[in-house]
C-alpha cells in the first residue's frame, strides 16, 4: 500500500471533485484526508489517498481533468507521518488591516522564533480589508505574554492589528 | 428574563435632538481598531452623536446594532435594537448605552455574524447567551443594568467589543471559521 497526495488547480466549475474522486474510487483509492477551497475564485484542492495503485496509474487516470487547459493536476508518492499531535496548547490569532505585502511572513514570523507551529491558516482580501486566522500549537513553556507583545509589535510595524486568544474547545 | 423597564421605556425622543445619517465606515479603517473614549453620557455631543446612531441603524438594512467606531467616532457608545430580528427572544426595543461593559456572561453559544463595516465576510463565533451589561443612557446619564438573552445578548456584546476596538474577526472561532458573505442585505 503506497499513499500519494494529489493536488488540482485551476478554473472552477461544477464537477471537478466528482470527477477527480470518481477516477481515484475506480483506481481503489481511499481518500484519507482532503481539503478544497476557492482562492480569488480558482478551484485548490489537496488530497492524500492510499492504496496499490502506483503514480503513473494515478496520473494517468487523472490526465482526462486537464484535457480542457484550464486544471492543473500533480501526484506524487508521500510517506506515512506519524499522526500529529500536538504538544502543547492551542491558539487562534488573528491579524487584519490594510493590505500590504508582508502581513503573513511577518506575523507568523514571530510565531515561528518560539517554536509555534501553525496547524490551520485562512487569508483573505476583502477590498482593502486583508485578514489572517491561524491556529497555532505553541509550546507548552511560551511566554505567552511576551510572544503577544512581539506579534503587537510586528503588526503595529505594518499598520495592522493582532488578537492572540486561546482557541476554546467544547468538552462534551 | 424581565427586561430593566428604565431601557425598555426609552426611546430616541429622550435625546430631544433629530438624529442625521451617518456614513458607515469599513475596516480596515484604524477608528475600527482603536480602544473608543470613555464619554460624558450628557455632553451634548454625546447626545446628538446618539441620535445620529439611532438613525443611521434605522436606514441601513438589517442593522440591529451601530457603535461610534462605525462611523468613525472612537467613542463608547453604540445603539442596539434587535426587536424585529426572527431570532431574537427577549429584548429592550431600541437604546442607546454609554461606557458599557459586561459585568456577567454564561451560556456560550457558537453563531455567524456579519457586520457592516466587514461586509464582505462573516465569521463564527462563539458569545455569551446570557449578559449582564452596565451602562449609562444618553441624555440623562442615568446609569443602567440590565439583562439579556439570546440574539440580544450577542448585539451587545458585539456593539461593546466595537467599543473596545475589536470586530468579529478578532474573536472567530478559527482559521476555517471566517466566510465570504454570500447574501448582501
Amino acid at each position: 500500500m503506497t499513499r500519494h497526495a494529489i493536488t488540482v488547480l485551476g478554473h472552477d466549475r461544477p464537477g471537478i471533485i466528482a470527477d477527480t474522486t470518481g477516477r481515484l474510487a475506480g483506481l481503489g483509492l481511499n481518500l484519507e484526508d482532503s481539503t478544497m477551497t476557492l482562492l480569488r475564485g480558482h478551484f485548490a484542492m489537496t488530497l492524500v489517498c492510499q492504496g496499490d495503485a502506483p503514480e503513473a496509474e494515478i496520473a494517468t487516470a487523472l490526465a482526462p481533468l486537464t484535457d480542457d487547459g484550464t486544471l492543473t493536476v500533480t501526484v506524487r508518492e508521500v510517506p506515512a507521518e506519524p499522526s500529529y499531535e500536538p504538544a502543547g496548547s492551542p491558539w487562534v490569532l488573528t491579524v487584519h488591516g490594510g493590505d500590504r505585502p508582508g502581513i503573513v511572513s511577518s506575523v507568523v514570523g514571530e510565531v515561528a522564533q518560539v517554536g509555534g507551529n501553525i496547524t490551520d491558516l485562512t487569508t483573505r482580501l476583502a477590498g482593502d480589508l486583508y485578514l489572517l486566522v491561524a491556529e497555532i500549537d505553541l509550546p507548552a513553556a511560551t511566554d505567552v505574554d511576551a510572544l503577544r507583545v512581539s506579534v503587537d509589535a510586528a503588526a503595529a510595524a505594518l499598520g495592522v492589528g493582532a488578537t492572540l486568544r486561546p482557541a476554546e474547545a467544547d468538552e462534551l | 428574563m424581565t427586561p430593566e423597564p428604565t431601557v425598555l421605556a426609552w426611546t430616541e425622543a429622550e435625546l430631544g435632538v433629530e438624529g442625521g445619517v451617518l456614513e458607515v465606515v469599513r475596516a480596515p479603517r484604524p477608528v475600527l481598531a482603536t480602544p473608543g473614549e470613555r464619554v460624558d453620557p450628557t455632553a451634548p455631543d454625546v447626545v446628538q452623536l446618539a441620535a445620529d446612531l439611532v438613525a443611521t441603524m434605522r436606514v441601513s438594512p438589517g442593522c440591529v446594532g451601530l457603535a461610534a467606531p462605525q462611523v468613525g467616532i472612537g467613542a463608547q457608545v453604540f445603539c442596539v435594537d434587535v426587536s424585529a430580528h426572527p431570532k431574537t427572544r427577549g429584548h429592550h426595543g431600541t437604546f442607546v448605552l454609554c461606557n458599557a461593559e459586561v459585568l456577567e456572561a454564561s451560556r456560550n453559544e457558537r453563531a455567524r455574524e456579519g457586520c457592516m463595516s466587514v461586509p464582505d465576510l462573516t465569521g463564527d463565533v462563539k458569545r455569551a447567551s446570557r449578559v449582564v451589561v452596565r451602562g449609562e443612557l444618553p441624555g440623562s446619564g442615568t446609569e443602567v443594568t440590565l439583562a439579556a438573552e439570546a440574539f440580544e445578548a450577542r448585539a451587545l456584546q458585539h456593539e461593546i467589543d466595537h467599543c473596545a476596538g475589536l470586530l468579529f474577526l478578532d474573536r472567530v472561532a478559527g482559521a476555517h471559521a471566517v466566510h465570504h458573505r454570500k447574501t448582501y442585505l
